[in-house]
């Protein structure tokens, strides 16, 4: 087992993964280096959970090659399951034991003795913050206190890897901040973290480094503000006073920045983006106004993840448009 | 929330016992704190062995035997045919919430999944047999050998126990979910309905006892019943039927656990 400090953290090479007629990966390529959060951003059935599979040696890829921190998934699974913890998308502890016995229980299995066990679960209790209930049993646990007791349990083998699919799905916002607390937690205190999810938000504030997969492929990897910026130039917003204005509006946007302009199904709001910048905002106001349209709100943002995300999303379903011109894709119909 | 120091890492992966032992634990401590398995399964179990010996077992002839004698040995030797759908459904519960997927990810040799819940199954199992031949003997069962006889045949029990827990969790990680599970483990009843457990064999149609003379469970109570009364017939047999499900099973039940 090579664990040398040139070995990326994670390397994947062309992996494909089918079940049966479906493909969940269509030689993914990726590289990740230690030290980050790193979140994996795709709509449902891009192929998340099957790489995360992969990283936690579920699954074998069909081809392609997979490696966390030089180890292969497949003939050195046994050291890589030294170097990962999982915490998947439903929280697997058994609501039977309390909190405490379930991460006693794992760190056991994790291969610590029993006295090292207790410590690291006493451990693992003050860092996510679970004293108050670590002696209940966990089936009375909140959704949120669940699922960070489950983020423990993946945590006391301190894994050199944490694998977090969709840690936040089906939270109410309160538990759901909770677990973002403690992620950022984790990271701080230097471990390596993988994430999946699909809510935006939670890549913007979890993530140092972004790859949007789709269809089983990696459409765009960087930073969050080197994602934000693929997508290229700054939109144009416009909120119209009233619903039945807003086609008006939008054919004022579209024409004045010459691309497609998408209304939000709110029916409030007209979006686009303005490849000429301040002086297309200028124009969009005048004519706006000398069409009577009344307006609540208008500017010039720089695109949200959303849009990155539904650009590079939508980019990769329409053949006869090539990822230059992505953001101009015009979007809506994936979410 | 406080950050603390990245805590010691294990030295080295857990060995096959301390796994399993530790997969076992799990398994007793949600079964003995799940009151609805623990009690229920025996009230179930009481309930069929109420109803065969005083609602049905009036209209049985057993031949020489009266029928409580014939019953309870055969019933609690093929009680883990009827309790073992709570161990297929167990396993398959498992899998759908993915603590399954939880214990593959971990760095615990892939046996000790099976070793660790076959333990504890089995366990659940001696439960069972003891309980439900201690309702046979308050039912009016009398051992018809000595206390020793009485013994080896609960002994074969509790090996027919353990078979049919791997069988059992074969049969959980081979279902989608838990409903499934439960559906799976009704094949059992055929095995133990038609077999001459409940009723001597020679009493059903003659195209229904090839199939309940040449199935493992008819020898299997057979052998029960002949070591209660100090004999061995059938015994070999049994233990054969034994070795061959336990060496069919088994490497399907580690297989098939690491693609779950």
């Amino acid at each position: 087992m090579t664990t040398g400090s040139a070995a990326p953290l994670i390397e994947a090479r062309g992996i494909t993964v089918r079940f049966g007629k479906v493909t969940a990966l269509d030689g993914l390529e990726l590289t990740s280096q230690p030290g980050q959060v790193l979140a994996v951003l795709g709509p449902n059935g891009a192929g998340k959970t099957t790489f995360v599979r992969c990283l936690a040696t579920l699954v074998q890829p069909g081809s392609g090659e997979l490696r966390v921190r030089g180890q292969d998934v497949v003939r050195d699974a046994a050291s890589v399951r030294k170097d990962i913890g999982l915490a998947g998308q439903f929280a697997a502890v058994e609501p039977t034991l309390t909190g405490r016995e379930n991460l006693e229980m794992t760190a056991r299995l994790f291969g610590h003795r029993r006295a090292a066990a207790r410590r690291a679960a006493a451990a693992v209790i003050e860092q996510l913050d679970l004293g108050e209930v670590a002696d209940r049993r966990s089936g009375t646990y909140s959704g949120g206190q669940r699922r960070r007791l489950d983020l423990g349990a993946s945590l006391v083998g301190s894994p050199r890897l944490l694998l977090l699919d969709e840690p936040t799905t089906g939270l109410d916002p309160v538990s759901r901040s909770e677990v973002w607390a403690a992620v950022r937690s984790l990271a701080m205190a230097g471990t390596d973290i993988l994430l999946t999810t699909h809510y935006l938000d939670e890549a913007d504030q979890l993530a140092d480094q972004v790859v949007v997969i789709d269809h089983g492929r990696a459409i765009a990897s960087g930073t969050l503000s080197e994602l934000k910026a693929s997508i290229g130039q700054d939109v144009i917003e416009v909120a119209v006073s009233d619903p039945a204005q807003l086609a008006a509006a939008a054919r004022i946007v579209s024409e004045v920045t010459s691309g497609p302009a998408t209304p939000e199904p709110t029916g409030q709001r007209v979006t686009a983006p303005a490849p000429g910048g301040p002086g297309q905002l200028a124009e969009v106001i005048a004519r706006l106004a000398a069409a009577s349209i009344a307006v609540d709100e208008i500017g010039l943002r720089r695109p949200t993840l959303d849009e990155a995300f539904l650009a590079l999303t939508g980019a990769a379903d329409s053949t006869d448009n090539p990822p230059a011109s992505a953001g101009q894709t015009p979007v809506g119909s994936r979410s | 929330m406080t950050t603390i120091e990245i805590l010691n890492r294990p030295a080295r992966a857990p060995g096959l016992l301390g796994a399993s032992g530790q997969v076992a634990l799990r398994a007793l401590r949600k079964y003995i704190r799940t009151p609805g398995l623990l009690v229920m399964g025996v009230i179930q179990s009481v309930m069929f062995l109420f109803s065969f010996r005083y609602v049905f077992g009036g209209a049985i002839h057993a031949g020489s035997t009266s029928y409580v004698d014939f019953l309870v040995p055969a019933y609690v030797a093929s009680i883990v045919l009827f309790t073992g759908g709570g161990i297929a459904v167990a396993v398959a519960e498992d899998k759908v919430a993915g603590f399954t997927d939880r214990l593959l990810s971990l760095p615990v040799p892939r046996y000790a999944l099976v070793l660790g819940r076959t333990v504890a199954d089995s366990t659940t199992n001696v439960w069972s047999i003891v309980s439900t031949a201690a309702f046979g003997f308050l039912f009016g069962f009398r051992l018809p050998g000595t206390w020793q006889d009485g013994l080896a045949a609960l002994g074969l029990c509790v090996v027919y126990a353990v078979v049919f827990t791997i069988v059992f969790i074969v049969m959980g990680l081979f279902a989608p979910n838990a409903q499934a599970a439960q559906g799976m483990s009704l094949i059992a009843f055929v095995f133990a309905f038609i077999s001459s457990a409940y009723v001597p064999a020679t009493s059903m149609p003659g195209w229904l006892q090839p199939f309940s003379k040449y199935q493992p469970i008819t020898p299997m109570v057979n052998a029960v019943r002949s070591l209660l009364s100090g004999s061995s017939s059938d015994v070999g047999l049994a233990l054969v039927w034994c070795a061959l499900l336990a060496v069919a099973f088994t490497p399907i039940a580690v297989i098939r656990y690491r693609r779950a």
